[in-house]
């Protein structure tokens, strides 16, 4: 089939950044939606011109490195599908496609489809952890997890932290991501006794980042390749509003 | 031109002797220990934020020590290891199923085709234990019963059920536990985190690991880094292939730089494929994506029987088809290792009796098993997979056969170490699956994973100590002629790289080095075609210095120079495995010679003239490499042949 495509170029932090037209023709609807730029990146190459810079890795929807607007949609039309796994034959003949980076104030461009996420790894740095330094480790059978409780952990746990809740979010809000660590810590004993200075630290981390507020859109849980429930972000809220009576960490509240 | 001349064998690798249930408890007590004031004072570069280095960069930290980590992904959570699947191994015994730590150690060495280091792998399995412990600490949500204890499930061919395992994500559950620690240590000021960051040159002082060189991939800025000591834990280099599992920016080139300044690379040629991969769809293919080997419990495995059939496979009746691996290995049936898995499936395909628009597949058909246990069952056990299969193929694996074919997973070769982790320079720790250490020509499903943590939680902080506390090390910093030596060779190496300016992509240099590579140096191998690769190789990688086109400049992000940098040492590392391929005149695990098979076609080992690791030095681009050879002795687990039938 043949596209064409109108994606962001944007050489670097400062520059102001354009929409540029590409006709990409004889794409199979085989190639997964990266490999169909691979091509275009291969022809500007020859001929001269810079190919676009866009994020990628493992290329099998495990290591959220990739995160395209397409048409609008965070990694695309198919729901439950990061932009690596989107195959062409979700597009028809002769469309038009726009292909733009995230757009937050919490993630800069860096080049072209280019973002910088740094901003994930410091909410993690401010909370999103066990204290359990290696070797102190009792043995594993010592704390038995209810299944559900277990499960329930693991769906929180599978997030990937690619951004794709920011980028939809109407504010540019990151509380998806920051809810999804904090339920899955704290369903577990073994996260209760940071239970609530890590609600503090992660949140206060996400505010300092430029992220905005949440005020339940819910557009992120739609885009989340992982289906991150939206009800996690309900109950960061509600450890988030235990902690704030808990005053600081008076022994016994 | 001789391709190779044999030097020194390499006469010990610092395990202990006594039992060897004793030797790891010896070794952590004979290290020598630094105290806590002096750990301030010194500073270990950490390349790597997979398992292996993430969770070494976290110990570290923890233990006092000044880290530095850098990473090429845009965060240390993206690191590889975040892709396994299947799960990880422990010698807990929780299911009284007969499993020991002895059992652990005794099926890896079997697993590896004996070709591993008994005394390494007992200690692999030693700490097993630990580890689970460990995670489990760090809130990794592992799958479990309903009494709110672990659950586990058997793989690859093991007896017992010791795999402990997130779903299908087990690989992304255990880096996420490692990841969070080190971040917790980033935040408390103990580490210093270096994303979008490559190493391109190791600093060697005095013949010790001083230092790196690294390039920032957002500012094209170089910069000289000195520490006490240097760990790599950069993963392995199936890439060479350019199509594997691998993520796309996997590479040899910390690494091979390391080799280039002195480090041994140890079986080169050892390399895993995987059985059970989506095939290729067309030119246009740019990585594989694997289907978890638990599918071979449920699907069979077949071709038609009749040559260029193409038939829809629905449409072929039963008794025209060939249900090869059940033919041939009647006792394993489907559930054969890997390896053999993979020489079948290219031998039909090879007869031309391969499916699919490319006939370069077999099909996996789960017919039988949905009419035996309903849709619904199937659904419950594999319905990610299918979704997976269906999301890349288009194909509905429901209603038609899936198309299945091997692909490059893992490489079990790697930097040299000795016992304590240790590289051919000192000062230089390797960890994870960049050593070559623990899982001879052949590494069991689940082990990868244990591997990493093993080596970074628990062996390399235990021996770098002993490393460190022979110093004070003399204070060298960015200015010494030998950091300021090996700056220059990388802004050398990038310029000219820049300046060729020729007329082919970087991509399509290493497509073909990658179809030499498949096609002589994967799954089945011989002298003819290994000589062919060689000079294939030279002649290709002659063009490329002539050809290559990157543009644009080193000063920003510059996405064609990284790839350009990798590929270039890729070739370098191609031609030295299709060297030890070439002179290993035997077969065992992944390393198959057409010449060394029994009468039945499997594969077959010669313990006398290669019981040993082959460990390459490198003297030159152009130069013959010098092979050292390590000896391995089994006082523990006597070799045998293996058979599946």
């Amino acid at each position: 089939m043949n596209l064409t495509l109108r994606i962001w170029r944007q050489k670097g932090p400062e520059d102001k950044g354009r929409m540029v037209t590409y006709q990409v023709d004889d794409v199979s609807p085989d190639m997964s939606f990266l490999e169909m730029l691979d091509v275009l990146n291969e022809r500007l190459i020859l001929q001269g011109e810079e190919p676009i810079a866009f994020d990628h890795d493992c290329r099998e929807g495990i290591c959220g490195m990739c995160g395209l607007m397409i048409n609008g949609d965070a990694h695309g039309p198919q729901r439950g599908t990061t932009a690596c796994q989107l195959h062409m034959r979700q597009f028809s003949d002769g469309e038009t496609i726009d292909i733009e980076p995230w757009r937050a104030r919490a993630f800069p461009v860096i080049k072209d489809l280019v973002v910088n996420r740094n901003a994930f790894d410091r909410i993690i740095a401010a909370g999103g952890y066990i204290t359990a330094p290696t070797g102190s480790a009792p043995e594993a059978h010592s704390t038995p997890v209810p299944k559900v409780d277990a499960d329930a952990a693991f769906e929180s746990a599978a997030c990937i932290g690619c951004g794709a809740c920011v980028a939809a979010c109407p504010n540019g809000s990151g509380m998806l991501f920051t809810a999804a660590k904090i339920t899955q810590l704290s369903l577990l004993p073994q996260g209760q006794p940071e239970r609530y200075t890590r609600v503090i630290g992660m949140v206060d981390a996400h505010d300092e980042a430029g992220f905005g507020g949440c005020t339940n859109a819910g557009e992120c849980t739609v885009v989340c390749p992982k289906g991150i429930p939206l009800d996690t972000i309900g109950r960061l809220n509600r450890d988030y509003l235990l902690a704030t009576t808990k005053r600081g960490n008076t022994p016994g509240s | 031109m001789d391709l190779f001349t044999e030097g020194d064998p390499i006469a010990d690798a610092k395990a202990p002797e006594g039992p060897i249930e004793t030797r790891w408890e010896r070794r952590r007590f004979e290290a020598k220990l630094v105290n806590p004031a002096n750990r301030r004072k010194m500073t270990v570069i950490v390349v790597g934020t997979g398992l292996a280095g993430g969770s070494a960069a976290a110990t570290l930290a923890e233990q006092g020590y000044r880290v530095r980590s850098y990473c090429y992904q845009d965060s240390p959570r993206r690191a590889h290891s975040i892709a396994a699947q299947g799960g990880i191994n422990a010698a807990k015994n929780y299911r009284n199923d007969g499993d020991s730590i002895h059992r652990l150690f005794y099926d890896t060495v079997k697993g590896g085709d004996f070709r591993s280091r008994e005394s390494n792998v007992h200690r692999l399995a030693e700490v097993s234990v630990n580890i689970i412990d460990q995670c489990v600490a760090q809130g990794v949500p592992f799958a479990r019963e309903y009494g709110g204890l672990l659950d586990t499930r058997s793989f690859g061919g093991a007896q017992v059920q010791r795999t402990f395992y997130a779903r299908g994500q087990t690989g992304q559950q255990l880096l996420l536990g490692a990841y969070q620690a080190l971040e917790r240590q980033i935040g408390l000021g103990n580490v210093e985190m270096n994303s979008r960051h490559e190493m391109l040159e190791l600093v060697v002082v005095d013949g010790r690991a001083r230092g790196i060189v690294v390039r920032d991939l957002v500012t094209g800025e170089i910069s000289t880094e000195m520490a006490d000591a240097v760990v790599l834990a950069s993963g392995g280099y199936g890439n060479v292939f350019y199509l594997s599992t691998n993520a796309k920016g996997c590479n040899v080139t910390a690494t091979w730089r390391a080799h280039r300044k002195g480090a041994y690379f140890a079986n080169p040629c050892y390399t895993q494929i995987h059985p059970t991969c989506i095939p290729v769809s067309g030119d246009h293919q740019s990585k594989l994506t694997l289907m978890s080997e638990s599918l071979r419990n449920d699907g069979r495995v077949w071709v038609p029987k009749a040559k260029g059939d193409d038939r829809s496979p629905r449409d072929i009746p039963e008794d025209e088809r060939d249900y090869y691996l059940e033919r041939i290995y009647p006792s394993f049936g489907n559930l054969v290792p890997r390896d053999i898995a993979s020489r079948a499936a290219k031998n039909v395909c090879d007869e031309g009796r391969g499916v699919g628009p490319t006939k370069l597949g077999v099909y996996l058909d789960f017919a039988d098993a949905i009419d035996r246990l309903g849709r619904k069952a199937i659904e419950a056990k594999y319905g990610n997979l299918f979704e997976m299969y269906e999301r890349i193929t288009g194909e509905d694996p429901y209603e038609v056969p899936m198309r299945i074919y091997p692909a490059v997973h893992y490489t079990m070769g790697g930097l040299w170490v000795d016992y304590d982790l240790q590289s051919t320079i000192p000062g230089l720790f390797v960890i994870g699956e960049a050593n070559f250490s623990d899982h001879g020509a052949n590494r069991l499903g689940a082990s990868a994973l244990m591997q990493g943590l093993a080596d970074g939680y628990f062996v390399l902080p235990s021996t770098i100590a002993n490393y460190l506390a022979a110093g004070p090390l003399e204070k060298v910093d960015a200015g010494h002629p030998e950091a300021v030596a090996a700056r220059r060779d990388v802004e050398d190496r990038i310029s000219r790289l820049l300046a060729v300016d020729g007329d082919r992509t970087v991509d399509s240099f290493h497509r073909e080095l990658g179809q030499i590579m498949w096609e002589h140096c994967g799954m089945e191998r011989s002298e003819a075609g290994l000589r062919k690769a060689i000079d294939e190789i030279r002649t290709l990688r002659e063009e490329f210095w002539q050809r290559v086109r990157v543009p644009g400049d080193g000063e920003g992000l510059n996405q064609s120079l990284e790839k350009a940098g990798r590929v270039a040492d890729f070739f370098e590392l191609a031609e030295l495995m299709c060297i030890d391929a070439l002179h290993r005149e035997e077969s065992c695990g992944g390393h198959f010679r057409a010449e060394h098979q029994t009468p039945d076609g499997e594969a077959q080992r010669d313990d006398d003239r290669f019981a040993y690791v082959a460990a390459w030095e490198y003297t030159g681009t152009d130069e013959p490499a010098v092979l050292h050879k390590e000896d391995l002795k089994f006082e523990y687990v006597h070799p045998t042949q293996r058979s599946y039938k």
